[in-house]
C-alpha cells in the first residue's frame, strides 16, 4: 500500500472538509478522487501533500509516516489545477527545478529534462516560456517537473479542469498511457465521473467529507452502494414507490413480483435500462407518452410522461428509435429492466437490485 | 460590441474629447518641461556645461544623487518587506496599516520636514541623544535620507503589493513539493516574480527623490558644499538671479529623473 490515510478530518471554521476518511491504495495504481466540489477531495489530496494540515488522522507513504512530515520530505509530484509553471523560467529550466534542488548533477539534470521532454512531447519547446504554450502543453510541462524528481507518488488536482473538451480527452488518453509507462503510485482529484472512468484503476466516491464507496469504475456504476453514487455517476431517472406500485403487467394483469415500495425509499432507473415497445407485450411497466424525442447521433433521448405523470428520461439508439418509428406525443409502452432500489430504514447503504 | 470602436474613432465628441485631453497635457505638462529645456539649450551648450561642472552645483547634483541611491537601497528592502508583510499575514489593524503606507503621499512634504526637526532637531530629546553619540541627523546628509525615505516609502510598497497579492500561491507550493526550502522558494521562485515591480517602483521613488524640495529644505540645512541638494542649489540659483546655473542643473535633474523612470519602465516591461 503506496498511500495510506486513516481517520483524517479537517475543518475550516463551520464547515468540515474532511470528515473522518480512511483508505489504502496499492503501489502502482491510478485512483481517482471523485465527488461534487465542496466534497474534500482536494483537501484531502493537499493533506497527503502536506499543503494542508489535517486536525486528525495519519498520512502513510510508501510505508513511511508521513503525517507531520514537511511537504519538502514527502517525496510526491503535484500537478496543480492551473499548471503553476514558474512564469519566469523556460520549459526546460521548470522540468529542471526540483533535480537542481535535489543537488543532483548537471549532466544527470541535462540527461534527465531531455529525458522528459520527450516523454511529453515538449522537445521543441524547451527554451520557451509558459505564457507561450497553449494550456494543453503547460500541463504536459507540470507533469513533466512533478515526474523529474523520481516521487514516490503522483497528485494531481484537477490536472485537465482548466482546458477545454477536446484537449481535455487526449491528454486523459495520453496521462493513461503514461501511467501505463512509468507505474507511479497517482492519485487523481476530478469532479468528472466521466474521467475518473476513462484513467482510473479504482475511484474513491466522496461527499461531504466522507468516503461514498470505494471501487474499480464498473463495479460502482453497476452495483452504487447509496443514493448519492447512483445519481452522482451518470444519468438516472428517480421513481416515486408510488409510480412503482402503478406499475402493471401492460396486459392490466397485477404485478407478479412484489417490489418493496417503502415510503421514503429511493428507486432509480438508469436511462438506458429502460426499454420502449409500441405493442403491450405482458411484461410489468407502464403506458407512456413521448414528450419530446431528440436524436443525439447514435443515440436518441427519448422524454416519456408515466400515467401518474412522472417525467423519465429514456436513452435507445437512433437505431432503434427509428424502427419503433417513435415520434413527440406518441403513445408507447414503457418497462424498466433494472431497478436500483435504496430502502430508508436499513442504515447500512445498500442497493437491492430488481433485474426484471 | 465590435462596432463601438469604429463609433468612438469618427464621432465629432470623440473627436473633441481625444483634443482637448491633448491640448491640456500640452499646456500642463509639455509646455513648461519644453520651456526649461529650450531656455537652458538656447544659453548654449558650453555655458550649461560651466554652470554644472561650477563645484558648487556639482557638488550639489551629487548629493541628491546620492542620497537618492541611499534612499532607494534601504526603501527596496523596507518597502517589499511592508508589501510582504501587508500581502501575506492577516493581523488586527492591518487596514489602517495599509492606509498608512499612503500617508506620505498626504501629508504636505514641508510639514514632513517640519515634523523630522521637531523630532531630531537639536533642541529635541532625540536629536541631544543623536549628537552626544556623535551623529547628528537633522542639518545633516543623513537627514536628507531620512526626509527622502518619509517621502518616497509608498512607491516600492505600492508597486510590489498588488503583484505579491495576484500571485499564484501554487507556485511556490509547487517549489514546495519538489523539495525547496522555504528561503529557495523566496530566492528563486518569488522575488524573480516580484523583480520587476521592485525595480519600477525603485525608478519611481529616485525620480521623486531628485527633486524633492520641501521636507528637504527643513531638514538639510542648506549648507552649500555639505548639505545643499540640486533643487535647494536651483532655488538658491534663482533666488541669486543666476537663471542659467538654476537652468543648468534643472535640466540636468530633469534628465535624470526622466531616464530613472523610463528606465525602469522598459526593465520592467522587459522582464514581466
Amino acid at each position: 500500500m503506496d498511500i495510506v490515510v486513516r481517520n483524517l478530518s479537517k475543518r475550516f471554521g463551520n464547515f468540515q472538509a474532511i470528515d473522518d476518511v480512511s483508505f489504502a491504495i496499492p503501489g502502482g495504481q491510478l485512483v481517482a478522487l471523485l465527488g461534487p466540489s465542496g466534497s474534500g477531495k482536494s483537501t484531502i489530496l493537499r493533506a497527503i501533500a502536506g499543503l494542508e494540515t489535517p486536525d486528525s488522522g495519519t498520512i502513510e507513504l510508501v510505508g513511511e509516516e508521513a503525517t507531520n512530515l514537511p511537504t519538502q520530505k514527502r517525496g510526491i509530484g503535484f500537478v496543480f489545477q492551473h499548471f503553476a509553471l514558474f512564469r519566469h523560467m523556460t520549459v526546460q529550466q521548470n522540468v529542471a527545478f526540483g533535480l537542481e534542488i535535489q543537488k543532483h548533477p548537471k549532466a544527470e539534470v541535462q540527461e534527465r529534462v531531455q529525458e522528459l521532454l520527450k516523454l511529453v512531447q515538449m522537445t521543441n519547446f524547451a527554451d520557451r516560456y509558459p505564457l507561450q504554450l497553449s494550456g494543453g502543453q503547460r500541463q504536459r510541462v507540470a507533469l513533466a517537473r512533478a515526474l523529474a524528481p523520481k516521487p514516490k507518488v503522483l497528485l494531481l488536482d484537477e490536472p485537465f479542469g482548466a482546458l477545454d473538451a477536446k484537449v481535455r480527452d487526449e491528454l486523459r488518453v495520453w496521462l493513461r498511457r503514461l501511467h501505463d509507462e512509468s507505474h507511479v503510485t497517482s492519485l487523481f482529484v476530478t469532479h468528472d465521473q466521466q474521467e475518473a472512468f476513462e484513467v482510473c484503476d479504482q475511484v474513491v466516491v466522496l461527499n461531504h467529507g466522507k468516503i461514498e464507496q470505494i471501487g474499480p469504475p464498473q463495479e460502482l456504476y453497476e452495483r452504487p452502494a447509496s443514493p448519492f453514487v447512483t445519481e452522482f455517476l451518470g444519468q438516472v431517472n428517480i421513481l416515486r414507490p408510488e409510480t412503482i406500485l402503478g406499475m402493471q403487467l401492460d396486459n392490466e394483469r397485477p404485478l407478479p413480483v412484489r417490489l418493496p415500495g417503502t415510503p421514503g425509499g429511493s428507486i432509480y432507473v438508469r436511462p438506458h435500462d429502460l426499454v420502449i415497445s409500441r405493442e403491450p407485450n405482458g411484461l410489468p411497466g407502464w403506458p407512456a407518452r413521448i414528450k419530446r424525442l431528440t436524436p443525439l447521433g447514435w443515440l436518441a433521448r427519448v422524454e416519456l410522461i408515466l400515467p401518474d405523470s412522472t417525467p423519465v428520461h429514456v436513452q435507445i439508439t437512433q437505431a432503434n428509435s427509428l424502427e419503433l418509428g417513435l415520434e413527440n406525443g406518441l403513445d408507447v409502452y414503457v418497462r424498466p429492466r433494472d431497478l436500483k432500489v435504496f430502502e430508508e430504514s436499513s442504515k447500512a447503504a445498500t442497493a437491492i437490485n430488481y433485474v426484471i | 460590441m465590435s462596432s463601438t470602436v469604429a463609433e468612438r474613432r469618427t464621432s465629432l465628441s470623440g473627436k473633441l474629447l481625444r483634443w482637448s485631453c491633448l491640448l491640456y497635457l500640452g499646456i500642463v505638462l509639455v509646455f513648461p518641461l519644453g520651456g526649461v529645456v529650450v531656455k537652458a539649450v538656447s544659453a548654449g551648450p558650453s555655458k550649461i556645461w560651466a554652470e554644472v561642472t561650477n563645484p558648487f552645483a556639482w557638488h550639489a547634483i551629487m548629493l541628491s544623487l546620492g542620497t537618492a541611491v541611499v534612499m532607494v537601497l534601504i526603501s527596496v528592502f523596507t518597502g517589499t518587506a511592508t508589501a510582504w508583510v501587508l500581502a501575506r499575514y492577516e493581523f488586527p489593524g492591518k487596514g489602517l496599516v495599509n492606509a498608512l503606507v499612503d500617508l506620505p503621499f498626504a501629508v504636505p512634504t514641508i510639514v514632513t520636514g517640519l515634523m523630522l526637526v521637531a523630532l531630531f532637531g537639536p533642541t529635541s530629546t532625540l536629536g541631544v541623544v543623536l549628537s552626544g553619540f556623535g551623529t547628528p541627523v537633522i542639518y545633516e546628509q543623513s537627514g536628507i535620507v531620512l526626509a527622502l525615505l518619509f517621502v518616497c516609502f509608498p512607491f516600492v510598497v505600492r508597486s510590489v503589493q498588488p503583484v505579491l497579492e495576484n500571485l499564484d500561491p501554487a507556485e511556490e507550493e509547487a517549489a514546495a513539493t519538489m523539495g525547496a526550502s522555504r528561503w529557495m522558494i523566496f530566492r528563486r521562485v518569488t522575488l524573480p516574480a516580484l523583480f520587476p515591480s521592485i525595480v519600477s517602483g525603485a525608478g519611481l521613488s529616485f525620480s521623486r527623490a531628485l527633486g524633492e524640495f520641501g521636507s528637504v529644505v527643513m531638514v538639510a540645512g542648506n549648507r552649500p558644499m555639505s548639505t545643499k541638494t540640486a533643487p535647494l542649489y536651483v532655488y538658491g540659483e534663482v533666488e541669486g538671479f543666476n537663471m542659467e546655473g538654476a537652468l543648468a542643473v534643472s535640466l540636468v535633474l530633469l534628465t535624470c529623473s526622466l531616464l530613472s523612470m523610463i528606465a525602469a519602465s522598459k526593465w520592467a516591461e522587459r522582464q514581466g
